[in-house]
This record gives structure tokens, C-alpha cells and sequence, in this order.
């Protein structure tokens, strides 16, 4: 089944890209899930359909090249400081963000997809995902970004694990809680764009949150959460490629399926080995 | 004369028109075992947050080792734990290991790695504290108790000279709450660390500290455990503001 993914340039081009995004989208959700952001994802994911569609708009009326990959990654990275700023002014009410960033995005979308003449097969594939859409350029750029994440996570680690574990803590300790949490988010939003080529707007928050989901069932430890999610991110990326183009399915739909499969597997197998622990101890 | 550990001159504090501290004096000298006593809004909190410069006293004089606060910068020398370690996310994927390591997070500084040393100083601290059968367990799976001294693991992983605990035995149950005074009363004779305990639990301070300072507003009473005891109900009711009943226990 490979063998065509091997043959084909396009195809390597979403394998790799695949490989990449099932990497950098577990790892930092993992930080994403542990402090309670989750939806966080969603609303930059919707931020960055409107960049897209700005693109297209430039493009189609105005005959501007800018990529509308390029532009969804900008308004993406803009529409995480805005966020910040957001839960900056709403203290009490921290979460208020997501739903005024998010129907931010959804609304100036429509109106760049309207003003676009509507709908037309690029969209459909920035929605869903596609396997065929992604170009040797795009592959670059998301390898730059992954390296970019992965080097930044690895540097500041243990900053951000201490403050998503305890934030007043890490005050009292003289850590920067705001710089590194502005860097945290605009992380956020770079894997999020980069993501959006393969598994599409609307299941990008999926990629980075599902493995996360399962992995901390069962997990010991931080470090092996992390591993665990990016283990069960790269199996549904990978499956969910595969599945997608022998069935000829939007990628997005097949790896969010897989992932959802791996989470329940693991909540069966964490209850299996529950009852026969406390069958042991009974015993 | 040593140097104190900590010296509070004419401290206030207000919050808005609310007068929370009047012109407290207090000083710990170094190997003290403070326990600092008092009811709820009697301003115990907000005097530990202006000793670990969260809040900003408006008058008076605040030192740490000697040196005025404002210039102070050698925190790794305090260790602190919070009433709020205990309300942590239970879910949270954490080894006890990763948890106490955090304790080192600002001490190795930005850009640098953990090394070799670093994790021989967590698995002593975790030692310290007698949890090392649970390092490689998650936090979430053990008991208030233990997580409680988890805590205390990671505030004495930097190795601070002075430590200051908030309400750290809420949420723990009693006989839990004893052998954790015993681990800081052993913490305080062979390790020489000074501590300072704020709680509102007056019977059991009195059998471990070796200081009890009363607080509510200002600072009523600070002496040793013998003299407080002595204080009849009503100097306790003046101190409280209404009737109270220490009740000691003797070990």
C-alpha cells in the first residue's frame, strides 16, 4: 500500500508533511491539553480559514500571489496575540477569548469567501485536508516550522512544564509566566497552520488534542504522555494518509476516525487492567 | 548577634480602604521552627505574600537575610510552599520525580539543561521526605498526605536556608498531619533550615514550633510555646476576637 507514496512526488510531499505535523501537533497539544486550552486550537484554526480565504480573495479579485497558506499562517500567529490581549482585559473570564476569536475568524471568512465568489476546490481542501494538494514549497515551509517548534520545546522545556503544572509556583519562582506563555501561544498557532494543508480547518484542533486524550490515560509521567502522543498521532496520520487516498476521502475525516479508535482502545485496555488489579487485590 | 533570617519593622498593608496589617515587628532568627498562628482574615496570607515580594508593603521595612526586599534576588535561599498545592489538577501526567524537579526549574536558569547532579539532588530530596518507593508514580495517584510532602520535596530540592509553609496540612487528615510536623521538626534539628508555618490549627503548632506568633492585624503575642500556653482564655479572645479553646496535645 505504500509503495504508491514512495512512487509518487505528491504523495511523498504528504507523507513527509504527514510525518511532520503527526510530530509537532502532539507534542505541543500535549501542553495545550494538560492546561485546559483545548479549545483554544479550535478558535486559532478558524482565524487562520479566514487568512486562507483572504488569500484566495487577493488572488481571485485582485490578481495577488500571496499564498494562502502564507496568509492563514499570519493571521493565525496575529489571532494568538489577540487572544492573549483578550484574556488579559477579561480576567474572570479567561475562556471569553475562544468564542470572540473564533466567531471573529468564522465571520470574517465568510465575508473573504463571499467576496471570493464562494466556494471552489482549493477551500473544500483547506476544510477537510487533502493528500494531493500538498507542494513541494509547502513541504519546506512546514519543516521549517516543525524544526522551529521542536528546538523552541526543547529549550524552554521545562519553563512550560512548570508552568502548565503550576503557574502561581512558577511566579514565586522567578520564571517569566508571560513571555513564555506569549511564546507558547504563538507556537500554538504556527503548528496549527501547518497542520491545516494535511488534516484541514475543521479537525486540526483534532490532531492535537485526540492522541493527547488517550495518551494521559495511561501515561506516567509528562515526558511519556509526550511520547505517547506523538506515537499515536504519527499511527493516525500515517493510517488516516493511507485510508484517505485508496478511499478517496479528505484526510481529515480518516485520521480524526483513527485517533478516535485509539483513544477508545485505551480507555477499554486502561478499564481491562483497573478490574484485574483490584480483582488481584481482592484476592 | 546573627544576622535574622527575616525582619518585618512597621509593617502596614491595606487593600483599597481596608486595613489588613498595622505596624507589625516581627523577627525569626536563624534555626527557628515559627509557627504563626491566627483566624481567617487575621492577614496571614497577605504577610507571606509581602515576604515572598508578590505584594508591596506601602510602609515599612521588609528584609530577607538582611537585605531590604526590594533589592532582594537571591530567592533560590527561600523555599516556599502554597495552601494551593493541594487544589493542583489531580489529573495532571506528572511523576513525582518531575514534580520535585520543578523545585530546580530557576535555580539551573534559562537555556541550561538538567544534569547529573541535578537528578542526584531529586532523588535526595525525594528521600528527605520518605517517598522515594514513589518517585516513578504519578501525583495524582497518591494521597493528600503524600502529596503534601511531595511539595515539601520540591521546595527543599534548591536546598533554601528558610522555608515558609502555608497552610500546607489543609486537606490532610490528622494522623497524616502529625508525622508531617515530625518531618519538619526533623527538617528544622538536622538540616538547620528555618521554617516559618502559617495555620489556623493552634493546638498541634504548639507541640512542635518552637515559636508562636499570633496574628490578627497585628501581631499579639510571639514567644515560645510554654508562654503561650500560659495565656489565659481571655488574652486568646482578645487576640480572636471571640471565645476560643486551644486544645494541646502532648507527644
Amino acid at each position: 500500500m505504500l509503495s504508491s507514496f514512495l512512487q509518487y512526488e505528491f504523495l511523498r510531499n504528504a507523507l513527509y508533511t504527514g510525518l511532520l505535523i503527526g510530530f509537532i501537533g502532539p507534542l505541543l497539544g500535549t501542553f495545550v491539553v494538560v492546561r485546559r486550552l483545548s479549545l483554544i486550537a479550535d478558535a486559532l484554526s478558524h482565524v487562520t480559514l479566514s487568512g486562507i480565504a483572504f488569500g484566495l480573495m487577493l488572488d481571485k479579485k485582485f490578481g495577488v500571489g500571496i499564498s494562502p497558506f502564507y496568509a492563514g499562517m499570519s493571521f493565525s500567529v496575529i489571532g494568538s496575540v489577540f487572544i492573549e490581549q483578550l484574556r488579559r482585559v477579561y480576567k474572570a473570564y479567561q475562556e471569553l477569548a475562544i468564542p470572540i476569536i473564533l466567531s471573529g475568524g468564522v465571520g470574517l471568512s465568510v465575508i473573504f469567501i463571499s467576496m471570493a465568489d464562494g466556494f471552489n476546490t482549493d477551500l473544500f481542501n483547506y476544510l477537510f485536508g487533502s493528500v494531493t494538494a500538498v507542494s513541494r514549497q509547502d513541504l519546506w515551509t512546514i519543516l521549517i516550522v516543525a524544526i522551529l517548534v521542536t528546538s523552541l520545546i526543547a529549550l524552554f522545556y521545562k519553563e512550560l512544564f512548570m508552568l502548565s503544572f503550576d503557574e502561581e509556583h512558577a511566579v514565586v519562582s522567578g520564571i517569566h509566566a508571560r513571555r513564555i506563555h506569549f511564546l507558547f501561544i504563538v507556537l500554538t498557532a504556527l503548528v496549527i497552520a501547518a497542520s491545516i494543508r494535511i488534516v484541514g480547518v475543521l479537525l486540526v484542533s483534532a490532531l492535537m488534542t485526540l492522541p493527547v486524550a488517550a495518551s494521559i490515560r495511561i501515561a506516567r509521567g509528562f515526558k511519556q504522555a509526550i511520547l505517547l502522543s506523538i506515537v499515536f498521532g504519527e499511527v493516525s496520520v500515517i493510517s488516516g494518509l493511507i485510508f484517505g487516498y485508496y478511499f478517496e476521502i479528505p484526510p481529515g475525516g480518516t485520521i480524526v476516525l483513527t485517533s478516535i479508535l485509539i483513544l477508545l482502545v485505551t480507555i477499554l485496555v486502561k478499564q481491562v487492567i483497573q478490574r484485574t488489579r483490584t480483582k488481584r487485590v481482592k484476592a | 548577634m546573627t544576622t535574622p533570617v527575616l525582619s518585618i519593622e512597621n509593617v502596614s498593608y491595606s487593600y483599597e480602604q481596608k486595613d489588613v496589617l498595622e505596624h507589625i515587628d516581627f523577627t525569626i532568627q536563624p534555626g527557628s521552627f515559627v509557627g504563626l498562628v491566627g483566624p481567617n482574615g487575621s492577614g496571614k496570607t497577605t504577610l507571606i505574600k509581602l515576604i515572598l515580594g508578590l505584594l508591596h508593603q506601602k510602609r515599612g521595612d521588609i528584609r530577607l537575610f538582611g537585605k531590604s526586599i526590594d533589592k532582594f534576588k537571591e530567592w533560590d535561599r527561600i523555599g516556599f510552599v502554597s495552601q494551593k498545592a493541594n487544589s493542583f489538577n489531580s489529573g495532571f501526567p506528572a511523576t513525582v520525580y518531575e514534580v520535585v524537579s520543578m523545585g530546580l526549574t530557576s535555580k539551573v536558569g534559562y537555556f541550561r539543561f538538567f544534569k547529573k547532579k541535578h537528578e542526584e539532588k531529586i532523588k535526595e530530596a525525594v528521600d528527605l521526605v520518605g517517598m522515594s518507593d514513589y518517585i516513578h508514580q504519578n501525583i495524582g495517584d497518591l494521597s493528600g498526605g503524600q502529596q503534601q510532602r511531595i511539595f515539601i520535596a520540591r521546595a527543599l530540592v534548591s536546598e533554601p536556608e528558610f522555608l515558609i509553609l502555608d497552610e500546607p496540612t489543609v486537606g490532610v487528615d490528622t494522623e497524616n498531619v502529625h508525622r508531617f510536623y515530625k518531618m519538619l521538626r526533623d527538617l528544622n534539628k538536622n538540616k538547620g533550615i528555618t521554617l516559618l508555618l502559617v495555620t489556623h490549627d493552634i493546638g498541634t503548632m504548639t507541640s512542635y514550633a518552637s515559636d508562636i506568633a499570633c496574628l490578627n492585624k497585628q501581631i499579639h503575642f510571639h514567644g515560645d510555646p510554654e508562654s503561650f500556653n500560659d495565656l489565659n482564655d481571655q488574652d486568646l479572645s482578645n487576640i480572636y476576637g471571640h471565645p476560643v479553646n486551644a486544645v494541646t496535645h502532648d507527644h
